[in-house]
């Protein structure tokens, strides 16, 4: 389809500016624009015309299944979008002094205290701007914690199942890897472990259940082991979907611990973003926390910015606040019964568990959490079909595919996270689906190398985009000065 | 309660095939000792109906702009959001994708960031943009990031009419980076370019913002050619809705534009989620940050689009990744670029010229001290005969929020107010201000 550029024309436009007829100003003319940005000339018609092709050809959790590994694809509640655009929200300046928002501050304090029951930690920052933030920001507080003890430990150690995000944060902060690899069940290492934990160890990051969908069986023994190291342990909250009220990762030893609040709770992805990753920390950890933290005076809610020892700031203002609402909207229509919200994801993921170990390959057997992880090593052997393939046939059933490779110590990995909020027919289409490529591949594997077959486009040359890289419209000509 | 759609019979049969009787058998797999053996301590849940009419009663505590006459800015500008913003956000295929790891599922939204990467461009005068960051304070962090790995210098200079928050977040993440941070002080309002020679001289990057956060214009091609002559990567801090009627940062030698994208496409919505927007010269492009979208074909040889150069990024490269980000701020820069599609050239150069004409006007009716002479774009820094908190306080009394009390950040400021004029505002709002500060000063 045509970019929106191709359909501009000199002299259209969308937008009437109100005229206040006042003086029009002079500018400097050094700093004055010389030539006009070549944004597109278009009536309103065609932009609506354009927004509806390009929503024509994306997939999203409204078209259908999307059990994308580690990402939490559930629903988006409409009612979540409908509070998110009250005007007391929307055209609520971040500088507003406290007493005239009181509403939003109250919002978010309620919101600070139920993830901190979530994680079975005291102290709460909402800044981050997603879970990598979040990451990054946990890490700060590591070497601010122990800044101020006094202790020089670089070292961070990681799993060999992490998102990639944990090493790439471990480097923004400005600190050294180690890794520590999976033993047979799925679980850390821990003899492993135990000969990389030194003084040198701040801390630990980890994902539980990890990104192979498996809750970590010795995780009181890997707690023990920093922990008498006197390092720290920093959850990943990426898959905090499968615990929430049945494990709190204070509980499990961990001090802090971010959130995404676009997973688990339910704020939209976005075809990308926004998120929001809030920490949760020991009480030892509060004083480093981000300023500023919503405190409660007696009936009154404030942003509190004096925090001496504080990491600093990580973001603008107070972090999203349209993603508070609509995480805190989520956690009120659940209550309590949030624990049913991840009962149900750990049943619906071991259901399409038990109905696909037949079909493909599962490295790790044992029941798992949230998620799971296949393998399609054995098609590719016996018939050359690899996830990829895999996951393109998907499409062509109107499925979105799983996350493949990764994580990285599983060949042809197929990470599959169906998430709470799928019925059950849709969990049997998807196992159909999954069979009949299984089928296919044995039977007739062009069908899949060939993959997607009804999509608005075919396979990509991504090498092509990448060796001859073309990142923007390339305008044939200079733009006509407008005047 | 919830949005939970399995029933009873659907549970048990379910159960069944997984081969257990029970749930919690699901659950052994958590040693005893971390389960959590009671409910969770939280508000209890509510019906549609009810939580709408909870988060209605917050939301009505709030003194929003419908509620007072607001002349706030200091970074976050209230400009009209047109309502073709709607028909996107509404669009659920837009609302509920994720990052398109699968371009044949996800066309439309790899064409619409590929179209933002190119109005950003235009409007910056650079070569490529990310697909978005953060915000306007963490594309800083972001840049110095890219200036320290393109350089052999372990400094980077800040001007202190540079926003603050975006001055704390480089300070908070520079720790890490094992960066040094400092600052160049304001002359009268902005930055002098012999001062920045100086200290450019042995830094990686200069980040200086247009208009600054006093609503002054700097002297930006003298500054950028200033840090450039020093070897320093001259950065430009800018706002997407000036860039109508002042120059593109790329046209006076930047190596990077950067900034906060709020004021063109999003509402305040008291701080976020916004977008932060970076864009830089081609010589950058493999150090960049975050998601960017390349052109390619498909099989049958058609255009088509793809996220592209991820050999930089934290999924392949891991440790050596350019940046640890994943989750950016996609549907907010969508919102943008359609904002900038229904404004136009003409309408983007038409609010850039009301910006600048009300706040002149705003000059003349005040009849208040400037605290700069220089000249402004959208906001205007007066100086008021009491400090800036209580003439606020007194001012919100009469229904107007007059401003932004720049003591919050500039010691000595303390009677300095900050007066934001966009689009929005009328000359009879601005007379209303004037009558209301007439009567509290």
């Amino acid at each position: 389809m045509e970019l929106i550029f191709e359909k501009s024309r000199p002299g259209r436009r969308a937008s009437r500016v109100p005229d206040y007829g006042l003086t029009k100003p002079e500018l400097p003319p050094e700093l004055r624009r010389a030539h006009p940005p070549r944004l597109p000339e278009v009536a309103e018609s065609e932009i609506v015309r354009h927004i509806t092709a390009l929503a024509d050809r994306t997939f999203g959790i409204d078209t259908g299944f999307y059990p994308l590994g580690s990402c939490t694809m559930k629903h988006n509640p409409r009612v979540n979008e409908r509070v998110g655009r009250l005007a007391g929200f929307r055209d609520l300046h971040p500088y507003q002094e406290d007493d005239g928002a009181q509403g939003a501050l109250e919002l978010m304090w309620h919101l600070q205290g139920i993830l901190a029951e979530v994680a079975g930690l005291p102290a709460v920052t909402l800044q981050p701007a997603a879970g990598s933030q979040g990451e990054l920001a946990g890490l700060m507080l590591m070497r601010a914690y122990f800044a101020d003890r006094g202790e020089e430990r670089d070292t961070i150690i990681t799993a060999d199942t992490a998102h990639g995000t944990n090493p790439a944060s471990v480097t923004m902060a400005g600190y050294k890897l180690e890794r520590v690899e999976t033993d047979a069940r799925g679980n850390l290492d821990l003899d492993d472990l135990r000969g990389k934990v030194n003084e040198r160890t701040a801390g630990l990051m980890l994902t539980n259940p990890s990104t192979l969908g498996l809750f970590d069986e010795g995780i009181e023994k890997v707690a023990r082991i920093f922990h008498d190291a006197g390092a720290l342990l920093y959850y990943d909250g990426a898959n905090l979907n499968a615990v929430v009220g049945i494990s709190r990762p204070g509980d499990m030893g961990f001090d802090i611990v971010h959130y995404n609040l676009h997973k688990t709770f339910s704020q939209p992805h976005g075809g990308g973003g926004p998120g929001g990753g809030p920490v949760a920390v020991r009480e030892r950890i509060e004083p480093y926390l981000p300023a500023p933290v919503v405190v409660r005076d007696g009936d009154a809610f404030r942003l509190d910015h004096d925090r001496p020892k504080s990491i600093g700031r990580v973001r603008g203002f107070a972090g999203p606040f349209g993603v508070f609402v609509r995480s805190y909207a989520f956690m009120r229509a659940y209550g309590p019964e949030l624990r049913e919200m991840s009962e149900v994801a750990v049943l619906n993921a071991n259901y399409l568990l038990a109905r696909l170990r037949d079909a493909y390959d599962l490295p790790y057997d044992r029941h798992c959490m949230h998620e799971f992880v296949l393998s399609a090593r054995t098609l590719k052997r016996e018939h050359g079909i690899t996830a990829l393939d895999v996951a393109k046939r998907l499409m062509d059933y109107g499925i979105h595919p799983p996350t493949v490779y990764f994580p990285l110590v599983v060949p042809e990995a197929l990470m599959i996270e169906p998430t709470e909020t799928e019925p059950k027919e849709r969990l049997d289409d998807f196992v159909d689906a999954m069979q009949a490529i299984a089928r296919e591949a044995a039977e007739s594997p062009e069908l899949l190398k060939e993959a997607p077959h009804a999509r608005p486009v075919r396979r990509l040359d991504e090498v092509r985009a990448a060796k001859q890289p073309v990142l923007r419209y390339q305008f044939d000509e200079k733009p006509a000065l407008v005047d | 309660m919830g949005y939970l759609s399995l029933t009873d019979a659907d549970r048990a049969e379910m159960l069944a095939a997984i081969g257990v009787s029970s749930l919690d058998e699901l659950f052994e797999q958590i040693p005893p000792a971390v389960r959590l053996d009671r409910e969770l301590d939280v508000p209890p849940a509510l019906p549609e109906l009810e939580l709408v009419r909870h988060l209605t009663e917050l939301a009505e505590r709030n003194a929003h702009t419908g509620v007072e006459l607001s002349f706030l800015g200091a970074g976050i500008y209230d400009h009209y959001v047109p309502a073709v913003v709607d028909v996107l956000l509404s669009r659920g295929e837009f609302l509920t994708a994720y990052t398109p790891y699968q371009p044949e599922m996800s066309q439309g939204v790899l064409q619409a960031i590929f179209e933002y990467q190119t109005v950003i461009c235009e409007l910056t005068g650079m070569d490529v943009s990310n697909a978005s960051g953060y915000d306007g304070c963490t594309v800083a962090a972001d840049a110095c990031f890219v200036a320290k790995h393109t350089s052999d210098r372990a400094k980077v200079v800040l001007a202190e009419t540079l926003n603050p928050q975006v001055r704390q977040v480089v300070k908070t993440y520079a720790r890490g980076f094992g960066l040094e941070v400092t600052e160049i002080p304001h002359r009268g309002g902005t930055i002098d370019p012999d001062e920045l020679a100086v200290e450019a001289a042995d830094a990686a990057a200069v980040i200086v913002q247009q208009p600054n956060f006093f609503g002054c214009l700097e002297p930006a091609p003298d500054l950028a050619a200033a840090a450039e002559e020093a070897g320093a990567h001259a950065i430009a801090h800018v706002d997407l809705m000036s860039l109508g009627v002042l120059e593109a940062p790329g046209e006076y030698g930047c190596a990077m534009a950067i900034g906060e994208g709020q004021s063109v496409g999003c509402p305040p919505l008291y701080g976020g989620p916004h977008y932060g927007f970076f864009a830089a010269r081609q010589d950058f492009v493999r150090r960049m940050p975050g998601r960017i979208v390349g052109e390619t074909v498909d099989l049958d040889g058609q255009r088509a689009f793809v996220l592209t150069l991820q050999t930089r990024e934290q999924h392949i490269r891991r440790e050596k990744a350019t940046s640890n980000i994943t989750t950016n701020q996609t549907l907010l820069a969508l919102a943008g670029l359609v904002t900038l599609e229904w404004l136009g050239p003409q309408g983007l150069r038409e609010v850039g010229e009301t910006c600048v004409a009300l706040t002149e006007y705003a000059k003349e009716r005040l009849d208040l001290p400037l605290a700069f002479e220089r000249p402004t774009f959208s906001e205007v820094a007066v100086r008021l005969p009491r400090p800036a908190r209580d003439v606020i306080r007194d001012a919100r009394a009469r229904g107007v929020h007059p401003g932004y009390a720049l003591g919050r950040d500039y010691p000595g400021m303390d009677d300095v107010l900050l007066v934001a004029l966009t689009e929005k505002r009328t000359p009879a709002d601005v007379d209303r201000l004037a009558a209301v500060l007439a009567g509290v000063c």
